[in-house]
């Protein structure tokens, strides 16, 4: 069905719209006006609680919000007279009046949406006194995340992503008119409840209200500590995002630049998490193998993402066996590196402390996890180390945001830094770790490995196109000499939600699921530079895949870093070591 | 064989006055003289004159008693009822003429009313359903259910209806859009979260005559196509929630609730839901939502609730007051309706008449009637001889009529013209003691509470306001504080999201309007000229009325006023926290209050 054309005047001048369209689509995308909105979000927050997006509509009594009134036949918009200026610049004043005044040390300051929009509606002074009296308290109880409740304007942008993209529902309002704050369940703090630390909160909070929480002087700490070897792992999403901090390109390849910012940054080595990457593809895709060959629990389902496997102990507590026992590929480097690194380099693991830099803020409580001590553990007894001593596995996380920070206080020209390498031996990777970072990568490098693997054949084409691009939900039926492979792949925990709920049913159809926390993978996660170009995640993607398709090795198989590890170490892929070592457990968090 | 019955009034302020101890006595009364087999005592919903509770009424002479406490109440079985002997002694005496009142026909607060919302509060047991039966009770349903579904509408449009919720929107157009929506189940909803301060309407008619708003219910659901109803109500109107869950049994028992509704193929249920006390929720989207287990909290319209309401469906959503109407236009058509009331609004209005007034209580009356009707021919005039100033319509949403338009019509439109709201019809009657300022101050720290906190003008804006007005009320206000609160007032009216935040600014708008002197005097004085705001008063002693008895000096909380026995004292106004303490004892007249 065509859809109808409506006349609508904008500020004098005559337009057609689609039926359906708001005034505010109508406004930017066909006038070239821009209408400011703070607490609109495209499809996510459209509440119309903010009023700055306030225009004049003929024949109505009020002020109309842009962001949610459709457009109608023969409409007069006016989007630019002294009565919107006004309110406008009023409500902003509003909430201003109340806002702390600290954008010197705010870490928001530079990409603040209201002090923007203070600064281009031209407010100059604030006419009105603060009216809440008492500071409210930080909430610090997240191990990834701090709310400043100080800061909140109380958009419902983070309330919004919460609930309708990530079906988490940890914060919303609590509290009625001007003693309303963004709080979780009692007020309990994010870090004692559903909350799974993704971190998208803080992508659309339009001021410094959500911060990850910091560990940039920890690092710091330890690069001025001369007893400690200090090795770096880097993510795969994070090349291609960091460049932004910089005022890059959107969507440059920055892995050179990056691996020599980290080294004159003084890390003693600097490695690639798309090592363990390679690694996880051993041993989810030799897992699956086992389990499709001795009748296993199917589908199953992977297990990189932090937030998805909190969202599943969480929600899905009863269908965990599932999930795939694997570590993430942070910490399994953070143990290869304090192990077998530390044996072949016949370095004390005490000394060594592993930074990973992560696009992700649910990295932060994956590595603080009790279970994720694994190396302490191989150590304990050939050194004779006491229980007091237990070391992390991985001991500080940095976001892409807080690296690029870092960075910058050590005043790095990062854009004009010659490339450089990583370093060996964990720092060789495929094209199929490289596409961890965007969703379904995880899932094409498996298959790749799995279908090899299985029919001892070499693959043709080693791109599976079905399982790549930013959808919620992408399925596939994969050939694998004559077995018909079925496999889904979910961003986002609404999306994640719908595949779980049939496996909790015993209804999906599915052998093999790959869930990432956040929309687009772990180049939309919430470590991720924050960025307001609505195609930031694809850009992102297609910088992974020219990394992938220009790798000379892209095949996880194929890594010979891989080949050596279990030829000296390891074994065989899910051996008993590999087991002891690679694998971990989950544990139920639902409420009872 | 019943010879007599009791009315006895138990609404609200009757309830509070001692109506239950009353009843009591009552039928202990009875059983003493053995004649509890031939005299019924039955509990009304109000009757409206609540200064005069508790109430007892006696048929079929329909005797009125008055203020009947524990004490007497004995007298009315003992001489009435026993001897035939009127007790005198608690009928009503009109003020003016000193005439005693025999019946509630006798009384001026009565028979200036047209009682038609509220026909049957005070006159049948609202938990009789045979009693709502014999007033021609669920016979509208019964014709409604031989209609058709359109001309039930039209008989709606034609009748001129306004929602009586505050915002007067024709409640024929209304069933009309909900019944031309698509969508289905569609959804009945009664909007029973009254929640202005004062105002008691709603109230009385669900505790009073509870069946007339299932009635009315069931044949808007079958006009406009859906077979579940919602009875949204306050958690602060337990007998309410009593009483017409009660009736909804009832209704039921007797198949006027239910499947295949008097045999005509139509089945329809009513639920009630308890709010859990926000004002905000008795705007309807918010209402909706709160129905839906979600936080009250209003949205955008449109969508309008006719088209996406409840779980996004189409919704019907009317006030208590607005339903009573309904099954009187059915059973008598909307000629009838239109007789009364004034040609944009007919019908009647119930008014809780509340304030500086010698009789409060609820009053209906037909729109147009006169401000000057309501407040001097029925509510009595204003006590203790004082001029009257103004009234305050609409609660927390309205502003103020003053004493120049006593002699309006008062209707939707009249009042709108004059910068206030007809509201769901609490009335405030303000003396000459009343300072404007602090009127506007209090309803406006009523809005800030209840703002739900979604938009910014409302959440930031009225705290804003009320922050300024409290500076005013202390004395510091400042040059450019009146345009500074009519500016950020037009703004959170233009900018609000619902309806609460649009009002919200109208108490400050329309005092500003009527009273701008008084807000100067406040700010450019300190002065307060109606002596209310404590901070802008000054107490001093008059010298030539101070007998020197030092009882002002001793009761000063903060030793402030000084003087010698039989010297004349004085007040230290640096010390002075203007308590009026000193005022209240000195029994000279010698403090002065200015």
């Amino acid at each position: 069905m065509e859809t109808r054309m409506l006349n609508v005047k904008i500020n004098g001048r005559d337009y057609q719209v689609p039926d359906g369209t708001t005034i505010l689509k109508a406004a930017r995308e066909y006038a070239k006006i821009d209408v400011p909105t703070l607490c609109y979000l495209e499809g996510i927050s459209e509440e119309g609680a903010c009023a700055i997006c306030v225009v004049e509509v003929k024949g109505a009594r009020n002020l109309q919000r842009a962001c949610v009134v459709k457009v109608s036949e023969s409409m007069e918009v006016w989007t630019n007279t002294s009565r919107v200026r006004e309110a406008r610049k009023l409500n902003v004043e509003l909430l201003l009046a109340n806002h702390p005044k600290d954008c010197f040390t705010c870490e928001k300051s530079q990409i603040c949406d209201l002090r923007e929009l203070a600064s281009e509606l031209g407010v100059r002074e604030v006419e009105f006194p603060r009216t809440r009296t008492e500071l409210l308290p930080l909430d610090n109880t997240s191990l990834s995340l701090v709310r400043d409740p100080n800061k909140c304007v109380l958009c419902r942008r983070c309330v919004n992503v919460c609930a309708k993209v990530q079906s988490v529902y940890a914060i919303d309002i609590m509290g009625r008119g001007s003693n309303s704050t963004v709080s979780t369940f009692l007020d309990e703090g994010l870090g004692n409840v559903e909350c799974v630390n993704c971190g998208q909160c803080l992508l659309v909070c339009p001021t410094g209200a959500i911060t990850e929480r910091s560990e940039i002087p920890d690092v710091w700490k330890a690069l001025g500590n001369p007893d400690k070897v200090v090795v770096v792992e880097t993510a795969p999403a994070v090349r291609v995002a960091i460049g932004e901090e910089f005022g890059m390109p959107d969507g440059t390849q920055a892995t050179g630049k990056m691996a020599a910012a980290l080294r004159s940054l003084g890390f003693d080595k600097v490695f690639d998490t798309d090592f363990s990457a390679d690694l996880t593809i051993m041993e989810e895709g030799f897992e699956l193998i086992g389990r499709i060959k001795n009748g296993g629990v199917l589908p199953l389902i992977t297990s990189c993402s932090p937030g998805w496997v909190k969202f599943a102990e969480t929600f899905f507590p009863k269908v965990l066996d599932h999930v795939s026992t694997c570590k993430s590929p942070q910490q399994m480097f953070g143990t290869v590196t304090k192990t077998y690194w530390a044996e072949k380099m016949g370095i004390d693991p005490r000394k060594i402390v592993v930074v990973s830099v992560m696009p992700c803020t649910a990295k932060k409580f994956e590595k603080e996890r009790p279970e994720m001590k694994t190396a302490f553990h191989y150590w304990q007894e050939k050194l004779g180390l006491k229980d007091e001593e237990a070391f992390k596995d991985v001991d500080c996380v940095l976001t892409t945001r807080e690296a690029a920070q870092m960075i910058r206080e050590a005043g790095i020209d990062f854009t004009n830094l010659p490339d450089e390498d990583f370093d060996k031996p964990l720092g060789e990777s495929t094209g199929a770790a490289v596409i961890f970072g965007a969703t379904g990568g995880v899932m094409e490098a498996a298959l790749r490995t799995a279908y090899e693997v299985l029919t001892k054949k070499s693959l043709a084409k080693l791109d599976f196109g079905d399982v790549r691009g930013l959808e919620g939900i992408k399925t596939a039926d994969v050939d694998i000499d004559g077995t018909i492979l079925k496999v889904a792949v979910a961003n986002g925990l609404g999306n994640a939600r719908v595949l779980m709920e049939q496996v909790q049913k015993g209804e999906s159809p599915y052998h093999f699921i790959e869930i990432m926390c956040c929309p687009g993978g772990c180049l939309g996660g919430g470590g991720q530079p924050i960025s307001d170009n609505p195609d930031i995640k694809q850009k992102r993607a297609e910088a992974i895949y020219k990394e992938d398709a220009g790798k000379p090795i892209r095949k996880s198989h194929e890594n010979p870093e891989i080949k050596d590890i279990y030829k000296d170490f390891l074994g065989e892929p899910n051996s008993e070591k590999a087991h002891h070592l690679l694998h971990t457990e989950y544990c139920d968090r639902s409420c009872k | 064989m019943i010879r007599n019955q009791l009315l006895v009034c138990a609404g609200g302020a009757c309830i509070t006055s001692g109506e239950k101890s009353v009843k009591d006595v009552l039928v202990d009364e009875l059983k003493k003289n053995g004649i509890e087999d031939e005299v019924q005592v039955i509990e009304t919903g109000c009757m409206g004159a609540c200064d005069l509770g508790p109430i007892v009424v006696v048929y079929p002479e329909g005797t009125f008693y008055q203020k009947v406490t524990v004490k007497n109440a004995g007298l009315i079985v003992n001489e009435h009822l026993v001897k035939g002997r009127t007790v005198s002694e608690l009928l009503y005496t009109e003020p003016t003429s000193e005439k005693q009142a025999r019946t509630s026909g006798d009384i001026p607060f009565y028979t200036r009313q047209v009682k038609r919302v509220l026909r049957n509060c005070g006159s049948i047991d609202p938990l009789s359903i045979e009693e709502y039966i014999a007033r021609d009770g669920y016979f509208a349903l019964g014709k409604a259910l031989e209609m058709t579904p359109d001309d039930i509408i039209q008989v709606l449009v034609d009748s001129g209806l306004r929602g009586r919720g505050g915002a007067g929107f024709p409640t024929g157009l209304k069933w009309k859009a909900t019944r031309e929506a698509t969508g289905s189940p569609k959804y009945v909803v009664c909007n029973g979260d009254e929640g202005d301060p004062g105002a008691f309407m709603d109230r009385s008619v669900l505790e009073g005559d509870p069946h007339s708003i299932i009635e009315a219910m069931a044949i808007a659901g079958y006009a406009i196509g859906a077979e579940q109803g919602y009875m949204y109500v306050r958690a602060e109107y337990p007998l309410a929630i009593e009483r017409f869950e009660y009736a909804i049994g009832k209704a039921r028992e007797y198949g006027f609730l239910g499947r295949n509704i008097l045999n005509a193929g139509f089945n329809f249920d009513i639920e009630i839901r308890i709010g859990a006390g926000a004002f905000v929720c008795g705007e309807e989207t918010a209402l909706l939502r709160s129905i839906e287990g979600k936080r009250g909290m209003p949205s955008i319209k449109p969508p309008f609730p006719a088209q996406s309401g409840l779980w996004n469906k189409p919704t019907l959503i009317n006030n208590v007051e607005t339903y009573a109407n309904i099954p009187q236009i059915i059973t008598n058509g909307a000629e009838w309706f239109r007789s009364v009331g004034s040609a944009k609004s007919p019908g009647t209005k119930v008014f809780a008449l509340a304030g500086m007034v010698q009789n409060t209580g609820l009053v209906e009356v037909p729109m147009g009637t006169t401000l000057r009707e309501l407040v001097f021919d029925i509510g009595g005039g204003i006590p203790g001889g004082k001029k009257f100033k103004a009234a305050q319509t609409g609660g927390p949403s309205g502003g103020v009529i003053t004493a120049d338009y006593l002699d309006m019509p008062i209707d939707f439109d009249t009042v709108k013209e004059i910068g206030t709201i007809m509201g769901s019809g609490g009335l405030i009657v303000l003396d000459e003691s009343s300072c404007m300022v602090d009127v506007a101050k209090f309803y406006l720290g009523f809005t800030v509470d209840e703002s739900c906190g979604k938009c910014t003008p409302c959440r930031e804006g009225t705290r804003q306001m009320y922050q300024m007005m409290e500076r005013i009320c202390d004395g510091k206000g400042h040059d450019g504080d009146i345009e500074k609160l009519t500016k950020l007032a037009n703004v959170i009216r233009d900018t609000s999201l619902c309806g609460l935040g649009q009002s919200a600014p109208n108490p400050v708008l329309s005092t500003i309007r009527f009273y701008e002197d008084e807000y100067r005097a406040h700010i450019y004085e300190k002065k307060c000229p109606s002596h209310v705001c404590k901070h802008l008063l000054t107490y001093t002693v008059t010298s030539d009325k101070c007998v020197g008895c030092t009882a002002c000096a001793r009761q000063c909380p903060v030793h402030a006023i000084t003087g010698e026995v039989k010297k004349i004292h004085l007040i230290d106004q640096s010390k002075c926290t203007k308590c009026g303490s000193c005022y209240e004892i000195c029994r000279f007249g010698a403090i002065r209050k200015e």
